[in-house]
């Protein structure tokens, strides 16, 4: 295997830990204002993902810079080419992180309700938006001949892509709800739950669709990894179904983590060798070989990321292990 | 304005204001867990009170130091996707390397401190904190070590492709360039921290309300001790970058230093109003021999003026104008930085000296001043970075890549308008509840000592 081959790996693993974690984040931030109804629900809502969110958006940066350091001409393309949906990802996660920070410092209902809604739409919108940078990364935009995205932000708003950003926003927010319904007691539980039968069945059939109509061409390029991926989506996404209707949270939960990682991978391995597909013609394909970094800078980087990565996880893992009770509202969440 | 202008006043605009907040994060982070430090091996409340006041205010300022650094990152490639095609090789590993090494670690750990308090032993929970400290300094170092690499590119070749790419990582990484600066901003964040203490601590001294005097008494006279070391060893390493520069981006110096003809020796500016358009000085006031004895440990020797070097780069790079734009803003920043330290320095000796003769308290004037002086530190640091990245130009990368050439070619006016506004109101609005919420929070007396007691093992619930 050479090291561009290994680095998409690599980057596919950052951004399924991203989709795993920040995923159910995102779908806790959805649920806040309706899930929590008094000031305590909130707080307990929040501190669900307390401990661990901020550890959980480093995925996004570490897949980025990954994606700097591995391809640079991929990050050049996709973030000068996505521009204005990635600054209204970056005001959404922006007016998030200040709001989790923000909201408990003053003791007024008015002022934590504001912030509640803007950790709802710091977390609502990207859970759109990636779903729809997916899609439209999948589908093929227009790149020509330099490497640049000669389209426009209407040209990414296309029927295909906000399919895509429903799935994820559906998928986000049913991942969410089985979190809160794992870390929470109580009232906040029985509403969980609530949402998680709701939302099941449809996450199922919008998922499905957004991926048949965001990539027409899957059975085409269909290859071993793509079946695995295929049926492991497919199975989280039923088997979270069938757990939730039995009331088995953990094993649904299991679900839609089994489901979230498998669908970036299909992503993934459905575009390899490729990271960007041009809709202008495969010639202008961004490829993982005409895109890359040097094989010296490859190989420095792999030796870094093969060491710092089991670290990341060990310890990450740990605070997870930590934090692993629910929160209920004894008096120890008074304040 | 152009999409060029445009991209400059955006990074700008986002990267002085992400740099309000990362230095006191910084140097607050180590004092903090110095604190605690001090709570765990003398078994002292009064040591964890301190830690858990100080650290209530580091969390206000540290959200946003993270959320601005988001728009950092993803910044490069929306702007200036042609820089980042053209040394991604190079700048993006240390981008990553500082996400991997130590971004996890810092944010991992930070909620492990503030959820941590009675989840954890004492011991434990007290190396959460060390680890955010050394994380955050850590994660300093590789951004400085991908900004070294702008100031002065080593570990590199040129390939066919016309892109630079890495072959030497370890050069690139002890860059003399980052083995100054990195000592140079985290001091400089020591130095933010401390006067930060100072300032809030001198504040509730002047009062004499706080429940809880002896808790900024304490704090007070370990931030003169840690505030004066730092700001003096700032000062040091600021001039041996001053030192450096004059080999590597002696245009750069020339700027600071309003230099516009070579001169052996070398006089130092103290005031000048410039002409820029005919590149000399209108009116000055110099101090004969300073900056050669300053640049060279000797009272002469050469240094070069911008004139002189304009003529020397279009020989070496072809026609073209090699002055930085606003050397004015160069100048004065340059000024403005010396003269906060400076101001620092005195004040922290004074009060090292009062608070060994114990007359601090008694010494008001004194105490009056450290208040405002805790602004001081943001000056430094805003203009010292105005400095590094204003003197750099024309380049982009100094002698390979000027910043016209940067800029990402698909990327339009309205956009980057769109944008640069979208982040100047929020930015603008966020600040405001911030620093709203520092100051109601250093100034908070919330009741007894028990009330600081029991507050903040309840940090945790009140994120």
């Amino acid at each position: 295997m050479d090291l561009q081959t290994l680095w998409f790996i690599l980057i596919t693993v950052l951004f399924s830990g991203f989709f795993l974690l920040e995923g159910f984040d995102y779908g806790v931030g959805i649920l806040l204002p309706f899930v929590g109804r008094k000031d305590t629900e909130r707080r307990i809502v929040i501190n669900s993902i307390g401990p661990v969110w901020d550890g959980n958006e480093v995925w996004l940066l570490t897949a980025g810079g990954a994606m700097f350091a591995a391809f640079p001409n991929w990050y050049a393309t996709l973030f000068s080419g996505f521009y204005l949906a990635l600054f209204l990802i970056l005001v959404a996660l922006i007016l998030r992180g200040a709001a989790f920070e923000f909201r408990s410092k003053i003791n007024s209902p008015a002022w934590r309700r504001m912030w509640d809604y803007g950790i709802f739409i710091g977390s609502a919108l990207p859970a759109l938006l990636w779903g729809v940078a997916v899609a439209n990364i999948a589908r093929g935009v227009a790149i020509d001949g330099s490497m640049t995205f000669v389209g426009s932000f209407g040209d990414l708003l296309n029927p295909f892509a906000l399919a895509g950003g429903v799935a994820t926003f559906l998928l986000f927010t049913l991942h969410g709800a089985l979190f809160l319904e794992l870390k929470t007691d109580g009232v906040l539980r029985k509403r969980a739950e609530g949402v998680a039968k709701t939302l099941a069945i449809p996450t199922a059939v919008v998922v499905v669709a957004a991926v048949l109509i965001a990539a027409p061409q899957l059975f085409e390029r269909l290859n071993v990894v793509m079946v695995v991926a295929l049926l492991g989506a497919v199975a989280g996404l039923g088997g979270a179904a069938w757990f939730i209707r039995s009331g088995r949270f953990g094993r649904a939960f299991l679900g839609t983590s089994i489901a979230l990682v498998s669908a970036v991978v299909l992503l993934f391995s459905f575009l390899f060798p490729r990271v960007m597909p041009s809709s202008l013609g495969e010639q202008f394909d961004l490829t993982i070989y005409n895109a890359s970094s040097s094989e010296y800078t490859l190989g420095v980087m792999t030796v870094i990321a093969l060491t710092l990565v089991p670290l990341v996880l060990a310890y990450q893992a740990w605070t997870y292990y930590v934090f692993r009770k629910r929160l209920t509202t004894s008096s120890k969440l008074e304040y | 304005m152009d999409v060029l202008d445009l991209a400059r006043l955006q990074f700008g605009v986002t990267t002085v204001y992400h740099f309000f907040f990362v230095p006191l994060t910084l140097g607050l982070s180590i004092m903090i867990a110095g604190m605690q430090t001090m709570y765990v091996w003398k078994g002292n409340e009064h040591y964890k009170h301190m830690a858990k006041f100080w650290g209530k205010l580091f969390l206000i300022n540290f959200a946003m130091g993270v959320v601005t650094g988001i728009v950092q990152e993803f910044q490069f490639g929306m702007n200036w996707s042609e820089y980042s095609r053209f040394v991604g090789d190079i700048f993006g590993a240390p981008l990553a390397i500082e996400a991997l090494a130590a971004f996890f670690i810092e944010s991992v750990f930070l909620g492990v401190w503030i959820f941590g308090w009675d989840k954890l032993g004492k011991r434990v929970h007290l190396a959460s904190i060390w680890l955010v400290a050394f994380a955050a300094n850590l994660s300093a170092y590789w951004i400085l070590v991908a900004n070294s690499f702008m100031q002065n590119p080593v570990g590199y070749q040129m390939a066919e492709s016309g892109r630079a790419e890495m072959t030497d990582f370890f050069a690139l990484i002890t860059n003399p360039n980052v083995l100054l600066q990195w000592p140079h901003v985290v001091l400089g964040g020591l130095t933010t921290g401390a006067f930060f203490v100072l300032g809030i601590s001198a504040y509730h001294l002047l009062r004499g309300r706080h429940p809880q005097m002896e808790m900024f008494r304490t704090s007070a006279r370990i931030a003169l001790i840690v505030g004066t070391v730092a700001v003096f060893a700032t000062m040091g390493f600021g001039h041996a970058q001053g030192q450096r520069m004059a080999d590597t981006q002696p245009m750069k110096l020339a700027a600071a230093e309003g230099l516009w003809e070579s001169a052996d020796p070398a006089s130092l500016s103290l005031f000048q109003i410039g002409n820029e358009a005919e590149r000399r000085p209108e009116a000055e006031v110099t101090i004969p021999s300073l900056l050669s004895f300053l640049t060279y440990n000797t009272p002469d020797g050469l240094v070069q003026g911008i004139n002189q070097l304009q003529a020397q780069y279009e020989q070496q790079y072809g026609p073209g104008n090699y002055v930085p734009p606003a050397i004015w803003l160069t100048y004065w920043s340059f000024r403005a930085m010396v003269g906060a330290g400076a101001a620092m320095f005195v004040i922290g000796l004074l009060g090292i000296v009062f608070a060994t003769r114990r007359t601090l308290e008694k010494r008001r004037w004194l105490l009056i001043l450290a208040v405002p002086a805790l602004f001081l530190p943001y000056i430094a640091n805003t203009t010292g970075w105005l400095l590094t990245e204003m003197g750099r130009q024309p380049w982009i990368v100094q002698g390979m890549m000027r910043i016209e050439d940067a800029v990402s070619p698909n990327v339009t006016a309205d956009m980057l308008l769109i944008s640069l506004i979208g982040f100047t109101v929020i930015y603008g609005l966020l600040m405001i509840v911030d620093v709203y919420l520092l100051w109601k929070y250093a100034r908070a007396e919330s009741g007894s000592s028990e009330a600081t007691a029991s507050d903040l093992p309840e940090l945790g619930r009140v994120y």
